[in-house]
């Protein structure tokens, strides 16, 4: 069996218990539980966007031993809701890739677009596309597909696919839609009463 | 110069009870405030008085730094008290109480060593109306500074946080916030300059020339007093940004809005 790819060790935030778990190079991991049980919380920890106790190593390496940039552009979160800081889309990137964008159906002639002048859906695969270029190893997602049409969520599904394939990235995933945990991912964890287990 | 009496006072006096009598009669709800806070100007400018007079006899340095901390006491009060959400425990006047300090205080203390080489250089009559001065307009673009800051920590969570992590630093995450609020608190403060001689005469100005005064003696000290306010203000605003920008964030760049006291005034 290879090495894990990222280990959580006893990770406690707030008044949870203990979480822990751990990630493979190539694999999606799925993470289910009813809204506001805490998913989110988990994966803000995850990228150290709160504070939390207990550990995570991203390949044996310690989390407080990277710098907390260094560590989100390795351990990327994904927002269920996306944010914008500039009134472009394309301000937001310093490297447009375009076959990126066809993959996520997207043109760069739309990323010239001012940021509200677009749907959630296309505001939510920008955001991908945005993290993208910081090439993490590990992609917390929280419902990335939630906002996009059926052909939309098939094209995510396969670039992810196709990421995982060629970089050996690793995904921890919320999704509402359990039919696309079973598609995607092989384990699958629930947070429910303040707790992590496997399912 | 015309001496002021207690009977000049009473004419000035009946103006404003009729300025409170009118807004009975409109029924405005502002009656008594009117009637408090013009009690309060007339007490509190009466003991200032006394006691700047008694500052002003017996020269003694340790009374003019206790007079001149207790105003810095006063203005971080003024300063907290306007801030919509504060923050937690001594942060909260301390930021403020911090900047004021290094601002105010150093720019009196130049004013006072080097440009007016007054000696003993702390001599009251001086010292405590500059640090005054100072401390009155260093307050207003310090507590618009430092309100902006964490007003926006607030508001713009989802975007400082999508910066962080996207890989952004603190520093850069907070960067355009922390220039807005600079730009904001500055803005009275260059109006002021701009402005200054054509729309009224400032108020220390007016004074000493009512007091009277040579006016072109008067308009010199008032640059001065401009110069010293300007700079005074602006670095204490930039203190203070920087340290608001700071405290919201902890030693692993995270935003911690929680550090901040709920809301007030609405």
């Amino acid at each position: 069996m290879d090495k894990p790819l990222l280990a959580v060790v006893g990770l406690q935030f707030l008044d949870y218990q203990p979480f822990s778990l751990e990630l493979y190079p190539g694999e999606i991991v799925g993470l289910e539980g009813a809204s506001g049980a805490g998913k989110s919380l988990f994966l803000r920890s995850l990228a150290d966007l709160d504070p939390h106790r207990g550990q995570v190593f991203l390949e044996d390496r310690g989390m407080e031993s990277f710098a907390p940039w260094a560590w989100r552009k390795k351990v990327a979160y994904l927002p269920a809701e996306s944010s914008w800081w500039l009134d472009l889309v394309a301000e937001h990137f310093t490297d447009l890739d375009p076959a990126t964008l066809e993959a996520l159906g997207l043109t760069p002639g739309l990323a010239k677009s001012p940021v509200t002048a677009l749907s959630t859906g296309e505001r939510q695969r920008f955001a991908f596309a945005r993290i993208l270029q910081n090439q993490p190893q590990v992609f917390l997602l929280d419902e990335p597909t939630a906002a996009l049409d059926p052909d939309n969520v098939k094209r995510f599904e396969g670039l992810l696919a196709e990421l995982l394939a060629q970089s050996g990235a690793a995904v921890l995933m919320t999704s509402h839609d359990a039919s696309q945990l079973d598609r995607l991912a092989k384990r699958r964890y629930k947070v429910a009463h303040k707790s992590l287990s496997l399912r | 110069m015309i001496h002021l009496n207690s009977w000049d006072l009473v004419w000035a006096a009946l103006l404003v009870l009729g300025l409170a009598a009118t807004s009975r009669r409109m029924g405005l709800g502002l009656t008594r405030s009117i009637l408090v806070s013009a009690a309060r100007t007339l007490v509190q400018l009466g003991l200032i008085g006394l006691v700047l007079k008694s500052l002003f006899a017996v020269q003694n340095p340790f009374w003019v730094a206790l007079v001149a901390l207790g105003m810095l006491g006063a203005a971080s009060h003024e300063v907290w008290a306007r801030q919509k959400r504060p923050f937690v425990g001594l942060w909260g006047l301390g930021i403020g109480a911090g900047a004021m300090f290094i601002s105010s205080f150093t720019v009196t203390f130049f004013a006072l060593v080097v440009i007016l080489q007054n000696d003993p250089w702390w001599e009251p009559q001086y010292a405590i109306p500059m640090v005054g001065m100072l401390l009155g307009n260093t307050m207003n673009g310090v507590s618009l500074g430092i309100n902006h800051v964490t007003f926006a920590a607030f508001k713009e969570k989802g975007q400082i946080e999508a910066r962080l992590l996207l890989g952004q630093t603190a520093a850069q995450a907070i960067g355009g916030v922390k220039r807005e609020a600079v730009r904001v608190g500055l803005t009275p403060i260059i109006n002021t300059m701009a402005a200054a001689g054509l729309v009224s005469l400032p108020g220390m100005m007016t004074g000493q020339i009512l007091a009277g005064g040579d006016p072109l003696e008067a308009a010199k000290y008032q640059v001065l007093i401009i110069f010293m306010i300007a700079a005074g203000s602006g670095f204490g605003i930039l203190a203070s940004v920087h340290f608001t920008g700071q405290r919201l964030f902890d030693e692993r760049d995270r935003l911690r809005p929680d550090r901040l006291k709920p809301a007030r005034f609405g």
